[in-house]
């Protein structure tokens, strides 16, 4: 048993590896193989995971996690503008300064459970949200966002060209960087940055998995379970879920500093409940508790924000331009308002299906499909076993099943 | 030769007195009961031995080390288990699992990190659980949820859950509360097969005559906070004191 969840986990680290590695050409189909949008997939996966670890596992739902996306991306600033372009000891500085940070909230936060702790976190993430913005100005610079500036000292870089900001970088590979490849009628754009952020979240999936599958993992869902029967039990229930707080908080740091590192700005703005409120959506719509749910939701979410918001009035009624034009305008009216700005709406409406009719998010979906899939070959196998003399055709087309585009509502 | 001393305790709820004077002495590998009726202060008790509460005054040794003051995980730590009145247990794990958290918690301490070791690596843990599953007969379900088990089944696992930890003492909250004759009986022949195989002193808080005269060597009888009398099951039967702390007596009734 313990066996062949050994052999079942290797193939889907494999799996998630390939797909990951292979994203640019997996995404480009959907308008969506562009640098910029991968590496928000990769980071936001990141951030997602490291969310999940704390509320899928143990059931604390933290909702002050973009306090520590956004201490990440301080840090990593700071280092990026006093030690060196190089990305490498900007992320470790961001992950360091998060934990300890995460240690601190954590530490006072995890003393309440359920609601009170919900409340904590998001009091603290608020707290810090305006130090950032008015406060600490002299760190954060307030209301403008933290950036490089030509008179950085960047202590171990050689002098650049003057009037010129060195763009962050891996020992020279920068991170702008992109190769244009065809491939198959695809335009890929492969791209330094991304696949920096997707060699990290491939390792911090790993780590993500290890945990899940360890003695420490099974306590945390034992928390989440039964906590009371926990203490009883002989364990010592708060430093596991502060190591986790810190963990999930490490995480998070780490996602702010991938931030930074494509793009070298951090504002206050990233701290905002509403960041926090995200991570939040994209793992229970993904699916909280499993391991690849998050980094699913937090691909759908990036997509919806980036893809559908850019969809505009004209763009719609050239969908319905094939039709008369009175009927076209009806069809477009009733589209338009989930497109563009109104993406949230759909995001919402979809949002709200997936609770009601997925309750365990989008990877209970998969699973019911793998599931249903399963028991159709089965009985088709068993079918023609028994050599069935019913001449009834059918017809297996379980995909093909295109969207409707009138939708009512 | 007591395992378990308690001496003077009171515990007061506002106006209640809870726990008034109670003195109680618990010999080693006894099944010692106490029994008594609704509000007699049973369970108050029982929660000032696991660390729930703590007395007001008064002193309670195990193994002649004071257990007033430490926290619940500690106390399970020094060899005290014990079981719910309704049965606890992790609902959203496996009955495997459920067992394996115990065995760790005993082996590993009370805050063990080792967070990328492979459970399937913990051969000795599992090998524990299994055979501790198999004595309760759960062991061909192992890998079902817990939370789809029936309340007579769930005990027999919170009962697993506790014995893997090879505690000295094991406190039982009203074991057979709510159950059917059937798994009641079913209980007690497991109370007391497992109190044969296991060097284990039991106290019992129970309500049940039956299941208490079955299974006691020494019983306590608690009434409005005081211990009224404790002897022998037979001694208890027919005292007057008893039947006045259940009937009450002729001139107030």
């Amino acid at each position: 048993m313990l066996k062949t969840t050994d052999n079942k986990d290797r193939l889907m680290m494999i799996a998630f590896t390939v797909a990951v590695l292979a994203a640019p050409v997996i995404l480009a189909p959907f308008g969506a193989g562009y640098p910029d949008l991968m590496q928000r997939f990769a980071i936001y996966g990141i951030f997602a995971i490291g969310f999940n670890l704390l509320f899928g596992l143990t059931g604390y739902l933290s909702f002050g996690h973009a306090a520590f996306l956004g201490v990440g991306s301080y840090a990593a600033v700071w280092m990026l503008k006093l030690l060196s372009v190089n990305v490498i000891p900007a992320i470790i500085f961001a992950v360091v300064i998060s934990g300890l940070f995460a240690l601190l909230i954590g530490y006072v936060s995890l003393r309440r459970s359920g609601i009170y702790f919900s409340i904590l976190t998001l009091a603290f993430a608020q707290m810090s949200y305006n130090l950032a913005y008015s406060v600490l100005t002299p760190i954060t610079n307030g209301e403008t966002g933290l950036q490089m500036d030509l008179d950085d000292p960047r202590i171990l870089d050689a002098a650049t060209a003057p009037g010129q900001l060195p763009p962050p970088s891996l020992f020279g590979l920068e991170m702008g960087d992109t190769h244009y490849l065809s491939f198959m009628g695809l335009d890929l754009q492969l791209n330094v940055g991304f696949y920096v952020c997707a060699a990290i979240l491939i390792l911090m999936f790993y780590i993500s998995l290890r945990i899940f599958r360890s003695p420490f993992g099974m306590l945390l869902r034992a928390i989440k379970s039964n906590q009371t029967r926990l203490n009883y039990t002989g364990v010592h229930t708060r430093p596991y879920a502060l190591v986790v707080f810190v963990i999930s908080g490490m995480y998070a740091g780490l996602a702010g500093a991938l931030l930074v590192c494509m793009d070298p700005l951090a504002g206050p703005e990233r701290m905002q409940w509403t960041a926090s409120g995200e991570v939040v959506l994209m793992t229970i719509m993904g699916g909280a508790g499993t391991l690849i749910g998050p980094v699913l939701g937090a691909c759908i979410i990036k997509y919806f924000e980036n893809i559908f918001s850019r969809v505009n009035d004209a763009v719609v009624s050239n969908w319905f331009s094939g039709l008369p034009d009175s009927l076209g305008d009806f069809f477009s009216a009733i589209v338009s308002p989930f497109l563009g700005s109104g993406w949230q709406m759909s995001l919402g409406l979809i949002f709200m299906l997936v609770i009601i009719f997925l309750p365990g998010g989008l990877m209970e979906g998969v699973t019911r499909l793998i599931g249903w899939l399963g028991r159709l070959f089965r009985s088709r196998n068993n079918d023609e076993d028994a050599e069935t003399t019913s001449a009834k055709e059918s017809s297996p087309d379980p995909h093909s099943s295109r969207p409707a585009s009138p939708k009512e509502s | 030769m007591a395992i378990l001393e308690v001496k003077g305790v009171n515990k007061r709820f506002g106006g209640l007195l809870a726990l008034d004077d109670v003195n109680l002495s618990v010999a080693e590998n006894s099944i010692h009961a106490v029994i008594g009726p609704n509000g007699a202060g049973k369970s108050t008790l029982l929660n000032c031995f696991v660390g729930k509460l703590l007395p007001d005054s008064g002193s309670i040794l195990f193994n002649n080390q004071s257990l007033l003051g430490l926290p619940p995980y500690r106390i399970n730590q020094v060899g005290i288990s014990r079981v719910f009145q309704t049965p606890e247990v992790f609902q959203d794990l496996t009955i495997l699992e459920n067992v394996m958290i115990p065995a760790l918690a005993h082996r590993d301490g009370a805050f063990h990190l080792a967070p990328f070791k492979s459970l399937s690596r913990e051969h000795d843990i599992r090998e524990q659980a299994e055979r501790i599953l198999d004595s309760v007969s759960l062991l061909d379900e192992r890998h079902n949820l817990a939370s789809a088990m029936s309340r007579g089944n769930k005990r027999r696992l919170e009962m697993a859950m506790c014995l893997v930890q090879k505690p000295k003492l094991l406190l039982l909250d009203e074991p057979t509360a709510g159950m059917s004759r059937a798994d009641t009986n079913n209980t007690i022949d497991l109370l007391k097969t497992i109190s044969e195989d296991h060097e284990i002193t039991f106290v019992v808080i129970e309500h049940d005559m039956t299941v208490v005269f079955s299974l006691a060597d020494r019983i306590s009888v608690m009434a409005q906070g005081h211990v009224i009398v404790e002897d022998h099951p037979d001694n208890i039967k027919g005292h007057p004191k008893v039947k006045e702390a259940y009937l009450g007596t002729a001139e107030t009734a």
